[in-house]
């Protein structure tokens, strides 16, 4: 029984270890800026967590086997030690607590600098269950809108026509291109739900959430088509909720844009 | 007071302990219905004798600007893209040639209190196609029933928000058996809307009459069989609501007399 | 507290109603819970049996389901709002009627009093209203299922504004989510009821020489749970009563103003979603540790009497216990790092995230320490104690993933939370709640467990919920989404199908093995061995009693307790254990 035991947590761990080699699958290809040092604090997370998780299991199914009760003497007595706690209490606590913080300059980077000026500007408006994106055309700003104008065929974000700003807009269902290796500059919003925009190759995810504009930003550094899933339950066909990121050139970009002007 | 009936079907709940039968998984409310049979309708069918039948035909004009056709992005699901090899364009306001307008719902307001007509037992047809509600509007009787059809490749929800009628919101896989359902309030109109393709969206009239008609390629519009009487004729439309809407006609003994209207933007 | 023991808390019922259905003894009430309990989990196991059926074959028409579920398999096969329903009612029913009920409501309620030498609960009748306003609060949630449009679609989480809106944004959200929120405002009255009643027993009720620190770690997780559910649980009942407010009295706290559902415009303006998240994870949070607590105290208790050693640390186990349940408080934000929240605040919450690592390996490390120069009885029992580690273990450290702010951007909403937390939250205490039947069984219903049968429910349940859910981990990290009816609709989800149909194949197995249990419980209860008053050679009250314990717990006997509560393996002693009323021991004087 004891030996058993032993060797079925000792399996589970070279299981999951051989599981998390990356040979049967991983995060997709990642193709932003800021996805590789995403990526680099996973994989650095994985290394502790990695070496925690085989300490305690693999000490969990030696104990097992080794103290089984066998005929003789009586257990081991002690009350423990105090001198083995505090030190369990420090290595665990200056480990985790600096993985924290070495985790927040990835955070910082995606949150908390500014914005160059010449940004591409993107709003997105999520809706049950379809990506709405708007682009502010020429003159670089977004025209304003009213809720009473929203009309899913004529005008799905509610564009105000009376509104200088608003005669170039642009707006896209559930299509967004950008240009390649420029900054992009997100505003997030919702018409209905909560919904959250997720685009795996970006390392992007950002919950659209109704009355907030939310602002994201991010660069692509790879040409191709990529898929926007929405990851935040949002109702009956919260699954089918799909976009798609065409990262292109900018002369491409250009023309895509004054192509959908036409629709 | 809709929704407190519906908990009446607590105590079921509660005896039943596990789920498999259902209170409220019925479509139909028998209770709404009866609600409906108790107002002061009379026991007895109208029947209209054919050779006195009257009609009432006519064409729905607009005048002014109208909003700009707007292309329907069908890329934005490939599955619906895949569909169609020419551009779509939007049905919210489509003017014909002869400065008439599609899609615009005519039907008898007033004129026919007192009288009650069989309840069609043929189903009325929605078909989800190519992305697009066919027919994009429809008449129905008070619980006549609804035949709801998926012809595309693709997943779709149904999704009706009337006011008068109780909402419900279904998924619709490709290949499964149509979906039979009712209405059985008056409503003009319902809107039917798919959530998936934002733009698929379709109008249900429930009238308890049948004289109604949706205008076509030459906005007209014909209501026949109609018993001699004096009627307001109204219409509907879903984005134009100005201009003349209403109009009081008087039909005799096999009588066939046209009005028209005009519809106009909101300034 | 001395004179505490010994108020006649109530005469014995002689009626059957009294004695069986509104009793106000304890140990009635904590079998009462524990039946219920019982039906929930298999509810819920039922319904996940369902969700795994959709999510292995999408596509797959089964028409004898369409005979069982009529509305839901049209054509045969589960529509997506039918998967959402299954979804909503699974977590909640499981959070709620099982994982606070069983380990709370069921053996903290028969065991506490007895294991601090009381002769019942602080307040008998107030106790016997918990149980019933949970009774009421399930029969309420089960009422979801029948009503027009069906159980909510909007998860165990409920966010608003999708819970907020009725059903215009989906089917179940009218009178489905109704009955949801009312359900869980009962359910939030009923634990508050029963989280004052533990508190203040174990308070002023402790026989004469029952120290705290004399407290079996039991009775230590009990009542850091009932603080826990004292704080977190109104609330929760607060943030119910606002949503029902704003659904049927026309107010806006959640509902900001500007929206579009389904072309619908909605008149209300001002409210917060994020409000609701705020207020359901200040719940949702500690509502973990309240699941998983009572489990930690469990595996302690039964890792010390089956490896016949003191626990390792006992003082610093309080000590964790203790800080866990305090720290929960402090880190509801790291459920809503993507939600808009400030990404300043989102720092602070991380690194108080990983600080709660800090007592968790204090537990675990003293788990290995109580096991270290063991002389180790593998009964049933300490089976799932040991699975309850391992799997504290496993569940419990990809917390370090989640819990930063960088690496949660990718991983969260997918699966690798839903491994995370049912390897922690759901099968840890399971296994706690497992490993507590397997011990006191004998204690509740006078009989023992066939160890056989327990054993073999054991490796097969362990080997199980290992397959199910570490490979769930890696199907977050590939990107599938959580909540999703199917995972066809993507590219990037398509390697994952032959995963789907792993996890399902090994979820049909693992749900099968617990009938095993069942027919053990139903055999354990009437045709079980005789159960002597201390058959696993214990240390801790309810071993120096009768099995089952009369009435009043002790047959009039007033204890004195003499010594900690897990004195096993004493130098000098008579027996490899010292129970907690034997008297002082010559040496140790």
């Amino acid at each position: 029984m004891a030996l058993a035991l032993a060797i079925l947590i000792w399996a589970i761990v070279l299981a999951s270890v051989a599981l998390f080699t990356g040979e049967f699958g991983w995060f997709p290809p990642q193709i932003s800026e800021h996805g590789e040092a995403m990526d680099a604090q996973f994989n650095l997370t994985l290394i502790v967590v990695a070496i925690g998780f085989i300490l305690a299991q693999v000490a969990l199914g030696y104990y097992v086997w080794r103290y089984r009760d066998r005929s003789g003497a009586r257990a081991v007595y002690t009350h423990g030690n105090a001198k083995v706690e505090v030190a369990t209490v420090l290595i665990t606590a200056v480990t985790f607590v600096t993985l924290a913080i070495i985790g927040q300059r990835v955070w910082i980077g995606l949150h908390l600098e500014d914005m160059p000026e010449d940004a591409v500007q993107v709003e997105v408006t999520a809706q049950q269950f379809a990506w709405n994106f708007r682009y502010p055309g020429p003159d670089g700003k977004f025209g304003k809108t009213a809720t009473r104008l929203i009309n899913d065929q004529l005008n799905p974000v509610g564009v105000d026509s009376r509104d200088p700003a608003s005669s170039d807009d642009v707006v896209t269902l559930n299509r967004m291109a950008v240009p390649v290796n420029r900054d992009i500059r997100l505003t997030l919003r919702s018409k209905d739900v909560t919904h959250s925009f997720f685009v795996p190759a970006l390392r992007f995810k950002q919950d659209t959430t109704p009355g907030l504009a939310v602002p994201g930003h991010f660069k692509a550094l790879k040409t191709g088509e990529y898929e926007i899933a929405c990851a935040e339950l949002c109702g009956l066909q919260h699954y089918k909720m799909k976009g798609f990121l065409m990262v292109m050139s900018d002369q491409e970009f250009e023309a895509w844009l004054k192509e959908r002007a036409e629709f | 007071m809709m929704r407190l009936k519906n908990y009446l079907c607590l105590p079921v709940g509660l005896l039943a302990a596990l789920f498999a039968g259902a209170c409220g998984s019925v479509d139909i409310d028998d209770e709404d219905l009866d609600e409906v049979d108790g107002t002061d309708a009379p026991a007895v069918v109208t029947r209209v004798d054919p050779a006195t039948a009257a009609t009432v035909n006519g064409k729905v004009y607009f005048e002014g600007d109208l909003p700009r056709a707007r292309r329907l992005a069908m890329d934005a699901e490939p599955a619906c893209a895949g569909l169609h090899t020419k551009p779509v364009y939007s049905e919210v306001v489509v003017p014909n040639d002869n400065n008439t307008l599609r899609h615009v719902f005519v039907y008898v307001k007033e004129g026919l209190e007192g009288m009650m007509f069989e309840t069609p037992t043929e189903p009325a047809i929605l078909d989800q196609k190519g992305c697009i509600y066919l027919p994009h509007m429809l008449g129905v009787q008070i619980n006549q029933p609804v035949r709801i059809l998926n012809s595309d490749p693709t997943t779709h929800n149904v999704h009706p928000t009337p006011r008068n009628n109780r909402e419900w919101n279904e998924s619709m896989a490709p290949n499964v058996p149509p979906k039979m359902k009712q209405f059985p309030r008056e409503e003009v109109m319902i809107p039917v809307k798919c959530n998936v393709h934002p733009w698929m969206k379709s109008y249900i009239g429930v009238l308890p009459h049948p004289f109604f008609s949706v205008t076509g390629a030459d906005g007209s519009f014909e209501i026949t069989g109609l018993p001699p009487g004096e009627y307001t004729i109204g219409i509907w439309h879903e984005f134009l609501k100005e201009g003349v809407t209403t109009q009081k006609v008087t039909v005799a003994a096999s009588e066939s007399k046209s009005v028209d209207f005009t519809l106009k933007q909101a300034s | 507290m001395s004179d505490s023991a010994h108020p006649a808390v109530h005469p014995a019922p002689t009626t059957f109603i009294r004695k069986w259905v509104f009793s106000t003894d304890h140990k009635i009430i904590g079998i009462q819970y524990y039946f219920l309990a019982l039906i929930a989990v298999f509810t819920g196991l039922a319904l996940s049996v369902l969700m795994r059926l959709r999510l292995a074959w999408p596509a797959e028409s089964w028409p004898w389901l369409e005979k069982i579920f009529p509305v839901g398999f049209e054509g045969g096969v589960m529509s997506p709002e039918f998967y959402l329903a299954m979804l909503t009612m699974h977590g909640t029913i499981m959070v709620f009627f099982v994982l606070t009920t069983a380990p709370q409501g069921g053996f903290g309620n028969y065991f506490l009093p007895i294991q601090i030498g009381a002769h019942d609960m602080a307040f008998p009748v107030l106790n016997m209203l918990s149980f019933w306003v949970t009774f009421l609060s399930m029969g309420v949630m089960f009422a979801a299922f029948f009503v027009a449009g069906g159980a909510p679609i909007s998860g165990w989480t409920a966010y608003a504004p999708l819970s907020a809106l009725g059903e215009v944004a989906g089917p179940g959200l009218g009178s489905g989510q109704d009955l949801w929120i009312i359900s869980i405002a009962l359910f939030c009255v009923a634990s508050l009821l029963g989280a004052l009643n533990f508190i203040t027993t174990v308070l002023n009720m402790r026989t004469k020489g029952m120290s705290l620190m004399k407290m079996p770690l039991t009775v230590w997780t009990w009542f850091t749970t009932a603080i826990l559910a004292l704080l977190s649980f109104p609330v929760l009942l607060a943030a119910g009563i606002l949503l029902l407010l704003d659904r049927l009295g026309g107010t806006s706290f959640f509902i900001p103003a500007g929206l579009v559902v389904s072309d619908t415009v909605i008149e209300n303006s001002g409210g917060s979603p994020i409000l609701w998240q705020h207020l359901f994870w200040f719940f949702g949070h500690p509502e973990v540790y309240i699941a998983i607590l009572p489990g930690m105290g469990v595996a302690s208790q039964l890792l010390s009497t089956f490896a016949r050693k003191p626990i390792f640390g006992y003082h610093a186990m309080v000590v964790a216990i203790f800080a866990i349940g305090m720290l929960g408080f402090f880190v509801w934000g790291h459920h809503m790092f993507v939600s808009g929240l400030s990404p300043f605040s989102a720092l602070v919450f991380s690194i108080l995230t990983l600080a709660i690592g800090v007592p968790s390996a204090i537990k675990t490390f003293n788990w290995l320490g109580t096991l270290w120069g063991g002389k180790i009885r593998f009964t049933t029992a300490m089976l799932f104690a040991i699975g309850f580690v391992s799997l504290f273990v496993s569940g419990g450290i990809t917390g370090l993933f989640l819990g930063q702010t960088s690496v949660d951007v990718q991983l969260h909403d997918t699966y690798f939370p839903v491994a995370h937390f049912h390897m922690i939250m759901g099968v840890a205490a399971i296994f706690g709640i497992f490993g507590a039947t397997y011990y006191w069984f004998p204690k509740m219903f006078g009989r023992m467990l066939h160890e056989g049968l327990g054993k073999l429910h054991f490796w097969l349940t362990f080997i199980g919920v290992n397959a199910i859910f570490i490979p769930m981990h890696l199907m977050g990290i590939m990107g599938q989404l959580r909540r999703y009816a199917e995972s066809t609709e993507f590219k990037f989800m398509e390697p994952l199908q032959p995963y789907q149909e792993f996890v399902t194949i090994a979820a049909f197995v693992t749900a099968a093995a617990q009938l095993l249990f069942l027919v053990n419980f139903v055999w354990g209860m009437f045709k079980g061995r005789k159960a002597t008053e201390n058959p696993w050679e214990a240390t801790t009250l309810e071993w120096i009693t009768a099995s089952p314990p009369p009435h009043d717990n002790f047959g009039g006997r007033e204890l004195v307790v003499n010594h900690g509560a897990y004195e096993y393996g004493v130098p000098g002693a008579p027996r490899d254990y010292v129970m907690q009323t034997d008297p002082p021991l010559e040496s140790s004087k």
